[in-house]
Formats: structure tokens, C-alpha cells, sequence
């Protein structure tokens, strides 16, 4: 049998994903890809491998899966609770899945977009030379019970990494820089903007997600007359009833809805992870320190490899050794693993 | 209206930043067709100049979009690059890319296929009979191509066309639909839910995402829709092209 994932039982919306599919805009089709960058990076290092491989992105819960051969695995992003035949293991963490054992990944306990990566990769078919499912524009689709996902070569063996992760699941502030159309609200509009405690609203998805407020809605001079213009994902267009609406990795590629700023880039895991309901708050600053931000946040990424510990910890050095149920050799799978 | 269409003659070309890794060289504040030829010309020379750190270039209606790693290439260097190059000549009389083709591409006008041609005619002040002679004898170019994969923007139509969308949407308007509004057509590319009036069906399938060459028209190619009728129509969609053909434009 073909080195691959069995697919048992899964979420609603899960996708395969990678770093996205540049090159399309002019025909209508937008980068896609992972909508938590960072969690793609970050599996990537767990597992020693490129970052352009593709994982399983799996939306607010994940399922049950089978390998047909020893996988090295990764869980990375929005924590949720996982297990190997009943015993739990670590989030943002390396592991080995043995062939025919239960991989079982519940609800998540935080943040929306959870990861699956496996040593090697998961190698669907290409379109339009990448792997990542782009539900909108009809480029593959989402996985179903009973899949079977091939899985690439994997020359590697270590497993039983950790990595500590900022918490970027319950949303927070982010930073945006002024784009095209921010000229055309009035400052005190922005000003507000600014002021105002959003929360992330229900009904978003990979292609955007609404941005809910107490307070007025927020309204361009003149913006009804603005001409369909590229959008780039972090983009806040103010739609037709005057709700924010900020635009993800699966954004359409073109609008006609004025933008009062754009998110940069490395904010994005934040906004893609917040959950329904989670407080967010926006702040301008300006395109020096926005770049100065995305150097930290590549230099980061790149150190990701290094960060990556081992799991295993000497029992002398853990304070709080007795909150842990040892009998099984588990931990809750939510707890810092360093 | 009749200056909506026409470029004013002392616009220059604005630089502006999209984010912090894009670019947006704008020709001109509406639609018109100097300023949608100027930025098709100057994303062909974009193409052939691969200038180093940028990662992919796009056109829309009227203006020309840049992505690039701002950490390799400076922004202040690609401003300092692109306003050279748009010194460099009169982009609104550049000659269209090269390469252009022209699709014919069988539509039948009217019928239960495509249920609001007399509502599109009347809006223009046209017989149902002079809207399809119009229609049918219109040379289209592809202005640009977004909202969905491989949609074309098509333009411009006579002046007769220039009617509004529809405030009241149409719930959904199938795959392959001609919809005529703002002297613009758009031929479907997905089933959605629309403003612009259905006055025309193809069988063509612009997207097809499994094949070696997944979109049908670039920006830049030109459209003529030859009469067709609606037996024929549905007789065509047996074959992704729906009766589609190009040829090279010299």
C-alpha cells in the first residue's frame, strides 16, 4: 500500500494547504493557502522540512486518522486536543504515528485554524502549481471521511520536538499601515477605528471574516464611486452597511468596497486564529515600522528550527510534576512543553 | 456621462503603495479605454523587464498591480524604477501587448437561455432585434479578469450600453451568461448572484481547473460572440470550449 493518511472521521471545511499559489491574480484567482502562515512555518521546523510542504488545516475541530506506514507527525497552530490510542500528546509538538494506530483530534481549545503535518508532506495532486485547496474558486475540495491522502518520501527520523508559541488564539491587537482607499474616510473616522473594540464575527472563513462593533457604522466619503480595484489579503474593506469586513488568504481579487487600511502580514496568523467573538483591535502605524515589524517577524521564522527542544523533560526539573497524570504517560496535550 | 469614457488629458500616472508588499501604477480614476490600454502595456513591459524582487504582476481596469518583497527590493528603489519607466513614454498610446487573440465564441441572445435581453434592450433604448444586431457585431477586448477565476471584464460597448446594474440582484446567474451593464459585458465564469442583466448564453467553461491550460482568455485577448441558437447552445456544452475558437491577432 502507498505511504499515506486514512482519513477516518473529520471536521467540516478541513483542507489541505501550503504556502499558496502566487502567480494567478491576473486570472482571477487569489494566492490562498494556509490562513495561519506561522502555524506552516512552525510545523515545518518541527519536522526538519521545507515550509513549502503541504499539512492539513482543520477548522475549530480536527478527526481521526490512520497511517499505512510509521509517520513522523506535527500538531501545530490552534491547540486542540489530540491523542494515539488514547494517550494524549503534545500540541506543537513532533511525534511518530505508528502504522494502524488511532489518531484521534478533537475540538479546538482555542484560536479556529489547527495543523496536521506529516514528515514528507501531504501529496495531493497539483493545480496551478501548488497543493493548497481553494474552496472559491473551485480548486479541489474540502476532505471527507474516508480519504486517503498520499504522503511524500521522508528521509527524516527525529521526532518528539516542542516549541513554545506565543498565544495568537485569542485574538488582540494588530497593526495596520494606510492603503489606497484610507484617504477617503475622515480622520476622526479612523481615529475611531482605532478606538473601537471589534470582535470577530460568525460567519467568516477562509475568505474573510467580519468585524462586529457596538459603535456607528464606519463610511467613506464618497467611496460608493470607487473603481474595482486589487485586494490583497489583510485588506479591511467597509461593505455596503458600513461593517468591516478584513480579508483573508482566500480573498477574491478585485473589489469595489472602499479599504480603510490593510492588516501587515505577519498580524495575519492573529486575525485568521480569533475565534468567534474574540476581541480585536486595530492600530495604524506607519510603512517604515510595519517593514521593520515583517524583518522581526522573518528572522523569527527562520530561527524556528532552533527553537524546537525536545520533549522530554527530567523529572527533577518539573515544579509541578504532580499535576501531571503520569500512570498513562500523559499530559492534557494543552500544557507548555518546554 | 460622455467625458466617462475618454481620459482627461492632464491625468498623470499615480503611484500609489497596496499593503506593505504591493504597488498600484493607476492610469486614470474611471474606467476608460486609453488608461485600460496603458496599464495592459505597461504590465507586458513588466513582464519582459523581470526586475528583480518582484513577485508577480496583475492588471485591473485601469491600473497596474505589483507584489514584491519589500525587504529585497526597496521601496523607495521600485518608486524610483517605476517612475523612470513611466517617464520613459506615453503609456495611453502605447500599442496593446503582443500575442492578443481573438476568441469567437458561439451565444445565443435571448431566449429562455438568457431571459433579460428585452429588459436590457428597453434599458438602452434599443429593439430586442437592433440589441442583438449590436450585440452580436460588438468587438470586445478583455479589460480585465477578477471576481472569479478566468471572469473577464469585456469592453466597451456602444454607447447605447452605458445603463446602470440593477439595484434588485438576480439570485443566480449560471455559468457561461453574457451580462451587459456600464457599456461593459462579463461572460460568467461560476454560477452567482449578479446585478448585470443576462442578455446572453454560452457553453464555454473559462475555468477549467484540471486542464494544461486552466484559463480560456488573458487580459489583453478580443471577444466576438457569434449567434447561436439555443439548441445549439446546449448541443455545445458537451465540450469545455463550448464552440470556442481563437486566432492570433497580428
Amino acid at each position: 500500500m502507498t505511504r499515506s493518511l486514512k482519513v477516518l472521521r473529520i471536521g467540516p471545511g478541513c483542507t489541505v494547504q501550503d504556502a499558496g499559489r502566487p502567480g494567478w491574480l491576473e486570472y482571477g484567482v487569489s494566492r490562498g493557502g494556509a490562513a495561519d502562515r506561522l502555524a506552516l512555518a512552525e510545523g515545518a521546523a518541527l519536522l526538519a522540512q521545507s515550509h513549502t510542504l503541504a499539512a492539513l488545516e482543520m477548522v475549530g475541530m480536527g478527526g481521526e486518522f490512520e497511517a499505512t506506514e510509521d509517520l513522523r507527525i506535527a500538531l501545530t497552530g490552534a491547540p486542540m486536543k489530540a491523542s494515539i490510542d488514547g494517550s494524549a500528546i503534545a500540541w506543537n509538538a513532533s511525534h511518530v504515528l505508528p502504522a494502524g494506530a488511532r489518531l484521534s483530534i478533537g475540538a479546538a481549545l482555542r484560536g479556529t485554524y489547527g495543523y496536521l503535518h506529516v514528515g514528507g508532506g501531504l501529496v495531493v495532486p497539483e493545480q496551478l502549481g501548488a497543493r493548497s485547496v481553494h474552496l472559491s474558486a473551485g480548486i479541489g475540495a474540502a476532505c471527507q471521511s474516508g480519504d486517503t491522502l498520499p504522503v511524500g518520501e521522508d528521509g527524516q527520523f527525529q521526532t518528539g520536538l516542542g516549541l513554545k508559541v506565543a498565544n495568537r488564539f485569542e485574538g488582540g491587537q494588530v497593526r495596520m499601515v494606510a492603503s489606497l482607499q484610507t484617504h477617503l474616510f475622515a480622520e476622526n473616522d479612523r481615529a475611531r477605528f482605532e478606538q473601537t473594540q471589534f470582535r470577530r464575527g460568525t460567519r467568516g472563513n477562509r475568505m474573510g471574516v467580519p468585524l462586529d462593533s457596538d459603535g456607528a457604522a464606519f463610511s467613506p466619503d464618497g467611496g460608493r464611486t470607487v473603481l474595482s480595484e486589487v485586494i490583497s489579503p489583510g485588506d479591511i474593506q467597509i461593505t455596503g452597511d458600513g461593517t468591516p469586513y478584513l480579508l483573508l488568504a482566500e480573498c477574491q481579487t478585485t473589489g469595489g468596497y472602499p479599504r480603510i487600511g490593510t492588516v501587515i502580514p505577519c498580524d495575519l496568523p492573529l486575525l485568521a486564529q480569533a475565534p468567534a467573538g474574540a476581541p480585536l483591535r486595530f492600530q495604524f502605524v506607519t510603512l517604515e515600522a510595519a517593514l521593520e515589524a515583517e524583518e522581526k517577524a522573518r528572522s523569527h521564522q527562520s530561527g524556528l528550527r532552533t527553537a524546537c527542544k525536545p520533549l522530554i523533560r527530567d523529572p527533577h526539573t518539573i515544579a509541578d510534576l504532580l499535576s501531571y497524570q503520569l500512570i498513562s504517560g500523559a499530559i492534557a496535550g494543552e500544557e507548555d512543553v518546554l | 456621462m460622455t467625458d466617462l469614457h475618454t481620459q482627461p488629458a492632464d491625468f498623470t500616472p499615480l503611484i500609489r503603495t497596496v499593503g506593505i508588499d504591493g504597488m498600484l501604477i493607476s492610469f486614470g480614476e474611471r474606467l476608460n479605454e486609453p488608461a485600460n490600454r496603458a496599464a495592459l502595456a505597461l504590465r507586458a513591459e513588466l513582464g519582459r523587464l523581470t526586475w528583480d524582487g518582484i513577485e508577480e504582476v496583475s492588471t485591473s481596469l485601469v491600473s497596474t498591480y505589483i507584489r514584491f518583497d519589500p525587504l529585497h527590493l526597496e521601496h523607495r528603489t521600485l518608486r524610483d524604477k517605476l517612475e523612470g519607466l513611466l517617464a520613459s513614454k506615453d503609456w495611453y498610446a502605447a500599442p496593446l501587448p503582443e500575442n492578443r487573440r481573438l476568441w469567437r465564441i458561439p451565444a445565443v441572445f435571448g431566449s429562455e437561455l438568457a431571459p433579460q435581453l428585452e429588459q436590457a434592450a428597453s434599458a438602452a433604448g434599443l429593439s430586442p432585434e437592433d440589441a442583438i444586431a449590436q450585440l452580436a457585431a460588438a468587438r470586445v477586448r478583455v479589460q480585465t479578469i477578477g471576481f472569479a477565476p478566468g471572469q473577464p471584464y469585456l469592453g466597451e460597448l456602444p454607447e447605447a450600453w452605458d445603463i446602470p446594474r440593477q439595484s434588485q440582484l438576480t439570485n443566480r446567474i449560471p455559468e457561461g451568461a453574457l451580462a451587459v451593464a456600464i457599456r461593459q459585458m462579463v461572460l460568467f465564469s461560476v454560477a452567482t448572484p449578479t446585478g448585470w442583466m443576462h442578455v446572453g448564453q454560452t457553453a464555454v467553461q473559462l475555468f477549467q481547473p484540471q486542464s494544461a491550460n486552466p484559463f480560456v482568455l488573458r487580459p489583453g485577448d478580443e471577444v466576438a460572440f457569434t449567434p447561436a441558437t439555443a439548441e445549439e447552445i446546449t448541443n455545445l456544452r458537451a465540450d469545455p470550449m463550448g464552440g470556442a475558437k481563437a486566432e492570433v491577432l497580428k
